[in-house]
């Protein structure tokens, strides 16, 4: 990839699931790369278990903090219906990158508003490339829910403009100094959340 | 916060916010002495200071002491800054426009963050109407680089001209990370404070003098701000559109037309028009992008500048992002307007902002909704403000820091035949209450007011992230630090011993019977809730709770609570002849997320929730 193009992912959730830190260790890796980087947040009443998101921009060099409509290379959803919310951030053969957990809000549990039976399928009708795994469920797994952040960052791992192995020594170096323990279920999270991605992509091309 | 910024030695570059970007600045200016009162985009530059070694920081009461605060270390030599959100300009201001007859002696340095797209607050204000307002020069960084840089060159400023500085930010400077080069700190010794009555004590007879100087000093400003480097042409080569811009909207232009000619600015008061009319000369047609008020564009225009754009052809409230600004400078061109987005946008439901498991607040607002035909109940700012959302419905008013009380007396003191028997209810939080609300609850007292005042004491200034006050027993630093008692500060400011009563939040039936008993008193009283924040360190969690689901009757009483951590497992319907039907909805608790506050418990009829490991000894 030229290194005057601009890298746009948005990364999309609800407040509390780590989304700002995924988006930090993007934005860490991509420094780490040489490359100008700029991570713009949507905070304050949004910390409240409402609407979060994240954009980080990099590249040669990085003007403008959003992304601007129709131009993500990438939307990682933590959760589904925040994903599917997002979607029109991505341009013309981008990816969303979904986990496929449900996150009930209370105005949907009260009745006043309905949560939709298959946002993946309301993005793959708009056309969007939608490659969606419970990563909630490797997580539990696994015994530890807050690896769903590493999960996420290894399932687009390989659509980024630097190799996997360096996004994964970004979390893994993290850990390596302060909690050594969490090293390998982090190494493990993060080639599980890659696996489901290229299955999810896989089934996508064998349904096509 | 960035602890990494702290030891970063000079030269290192790091990826920093825009305020912990001015933290730095702030401490490598030399400055001894840093307040705020929280406020979101703005808080975390003082938790960030916080963390700087030789200087002095506080959180304090409210914006005017921050500001009255830095004034004090100002008149006393030493370099000073406060910072605030753009509302709590609106309350510092008062000192702030005398202040600025008087000048400073150490640099002091105001940095002002407005809310550009309204992210966290209640109104959209543009601050650099102060730089007018006070006659004082206003500084607008563009990214963290410049927040940091400025910052520094506020302090200079300020000491040569003798007056504040305002540091204008917007959310994308406050909360967009980007990379930074940071120094060394410079040392400026504090002189001391120096009697000097003609200059400090502001009689009228001082103050006439002061005025002139103050006119005097704007004119060298303006000189100044011609000069100065932080407005600068980057001559472009498409001449067919120039802009004149500054903050993060100059961002958003250089993304959208890199080949434009840009002036940029970075010194925007005193505006430098005679720069700015050269600049006009060179190109074709101007654009003056800024966020958010039509200040440069109408500044221009009464300088002669008639021929140019803004306003008319841009966005007249929010962002100036690149959405906004293509499709604007396409038409004004003639151009093709951009394509929209690739897909279709999909709206799947909104997502409020809710309150947490175990919140406190949700008690408060469970039993007022149930007592929603009878009160009226004048709100405040916090998280309680949540309580005028689903599915409490328990908040009909928000205006201001600490209006709920004053509002209250004029609801009671303007009653229509209808609303004669409603009893009039004030909610407040502890940390709004110490900031401007107490003053409203006197008033009460004073002119013997009929209002039910809910003090929601969590520990906590919790909107903005679980800032320490006066209230919770630590400080900034999170040192122990004496703790206001807001029982007998209720009762100092003239409410009756008998008419303040202290509730457990959590104990629905105990808070639904005090706050009957206290509306149906036709005098002022105060009932305070005392469970902190669950996200404050003063929180100890319980035991989580969970449905039985065959004991579960589908009345989904429980969900009016506002709890996130219950959700509908399954729905239903229940018949009976003659009677309309009746929709179920049955539930669960979320035992990762419950807390065991047991709230929900007492809205159960059927006593279908209980602890978790009874239902799992049960099971067993």
């Amino acid at each position: 990839m030229s290194t005057d193009i601009i890298t746009n992912i948005l990364v999309c959730g609800i407040g509390g699931q780590g989304v700002m830190t995924a988006a930090e260790i993007l934005s860490q890796t991509a420094i780490a790369k040489g490359f100008d980087v700029k991570k713009s947040e949507v905070a304050g009443m949004a910390q409240r278990g409402g609407v979060v998101t994240s954009h980080v921009r990099f590249g040669k060099k990085v003007w403008s903090p959003v992304i601007t409509p129709g131009t993500a290379d990438i939307v990682v959803g933590f959760e589904l219906a925040e994903g599917s919310r997002w979607a029109d951030m991505l341009r013309p053969g981008g990816v969303a990158m979904v986990n496929t957990i449900r996150l009930t809000p209370p105005v949907v549990s009260v009745g006043l508003f309905k949560y939709p039976d298959d946002p993946v399928a309301q993005m793959r009708a708009a056309g969007v490339t939608v490659y969606d795994f419970d990563a909630g469920a490797i997580a539990r797994d696994l015994g530890n829910l807050r690896l769903v952040n590493t999960i996420m960052l290894g399932a687009i791992s390989d659509y980024l403009p630097f190799p996997a192995a360096d996004l994964e020594e970004q979390i893994v170096g993290r850990f390596r100094a302060k909690k050594p323990a969490m090293v390998e279920i982090n190494q493990k999270a993060f080639a599980l959340g890659r696996a489901a991605a290229q299955a999810s992509q896989q089934n996508l091309a064998a349904s096509a | 916060m960035s602890a990494a910024a702290v030891q970063a030695q000079a030269a290192s570059r790091l990826l920093l916010s825009g305020n912990e970007a001015i933290a730095r600045g702030v401490w490598e200016a030399g400055c001894k002495v840093a307040c705020a009162y929280p406020g979101t985009p703005s808080t975390e530059i003082l938790e960030n200071i916080a963390l700087y070694p030789d200087l002095y920081a506080e959180w304090s009461v409210n914006e005017k002491v921050s500001m009255e605060v830095a004034i004090g270390a100002s008149m006393s030599g030493a370099r000073s800054f406060c910072a605030m959100k753009h509302v709590g300009m609106n309350v510092a201001s008062d000192a702030f426009m005398t202040l600025t007859l008087a000048g400073v002696v150490g640099g002091m340095v105001v940095a002002v963050a407005d809310d550009v797209g309204l992210s966290s607050s209640q109104n959209e204000q543009d601050s650099r109407f102060w730089g007018r307002f006070a006659h004082v020069p206003v500084l607008e960084p563009a990214d963290s680089q410049e927040a940091y840089e400025m910052t520094k060159l506020a302090f200079d400023l300020s000491e040569r001209f003798n007056t504040p500085v305002i540091l204008r930010l917007t959310t994308r400077i406050c909360h967009v990370k980007a990379m930074v080069t940071v120094g060394e700190r410079d040392f400026h010794p504090v002189s001391g404070f120096k009697l000097d009555a003609k200059r400090w004590v502001l009689t009228p007879a001082n103050a006439k003098f002061a005025l002139p100087r103050q006119i005097a000093r704007e004119e060298a400003l303006r000189a100044e701000s011609e000069m100065s480097e932080l407005n600068v042409v980057d001559a472009g080569t498409d001449k067919r559109v120039g802009f004149v811009t500054s903050g993060p909207a100059f961002m958003h232009v250089r993304e959208c037309f890199p080949d434009a000619p840009v002036l940029k600015l970075g010194f925007t008061y005193p505006l430098p028009v005679e720069k700015i009319k050269a600049f006009r000369a060179q190109v074709d047609q101007l654009v003056v992008a800024e966020e958010t008020e039509p200040l440069v564009e109408n500044e221009l225009k009464a300088a002669g500048l008639y021929d140019i754009h803004g306003k008319d052809i841009l966005p007249r409230l929010g962002e100036l992002s690149p959405a906004a600004l293509m499709p604007a400078i396409a038409k004004l061109l003639g151009e093709e307007e951009p394509p929209p987005a690739a897909y279709a946008k999909i709206d799947p439901f909104p997502r409020p902002p809710t309150m947490c498991p175990a919140c406190p607040h949700m008690g408060v607002y469970y039993t007022l909704s149930r007592l929603r035909k009878r009160v009226q109940i004048s709100g405040d700012i916090g998280c309680y403000t949540l309580g005028a959302g689903h599915p409490w419905n328990a908040l009909d008013t928000t205006i201001s820091m600490g209006a709920s009380m004053g509002i209250a007396l004029g609801m009671d003191k303007a009653r229509s035949p209808e609303t004669k028997d409603k009893a009039v209810v004030s909610v407040i939080g502890d940390s709004t209450f110490l900031h401007m609300g107490m003053q409203g609850l006197l008033d009460i007292v004073y002119n013997r007011g009929n209002v039910t005042t809910l003090l929601l004491d969590n520990r906590s200034t919790g909107m903005t992230g679980g800032q320490n006050h006066a209230g919770t027993g630590k400080d900034l630093h999170g040192e122990d630090a004496p703790r206001v008692d807001f029982a007998k500060l209720c009762e100092a400011l003239g409410v009756k011993p008998e008419r303040i009563k202290k509730v457990d939040p959590y104990k629905l039936p105990v808070l639904f019977k005090a706050i009957k008993d206290e509306i149906d008193v036709h005098e002022p009283s105060v009932i305070i809730t005392d469970r902190p924040c669950v996200l404050s360190e003063f929180y100890d969690g319980f035991k989580p709770y969970a449905v039985v689901d065959k004991d579960c009757n589908g009345c989904s009483n429980c969900l009016n609570v506002g709890c996130p951590a219950i959700t509908v497992s399954r729905t239903g319907t229940r018949q009976r002849p003659g009677m309309p039907d009746v929709e179920l909805k049955f539930t669960t608790i979320d035992t990762a997320m419950c807390t065991g506050c047991h709230m929900c418990v007492d809205s159960c009829g059927p006593k279908a929730i209980v602890p978790l490991h009874e239902l799992k000894e049960a099971a067993q």
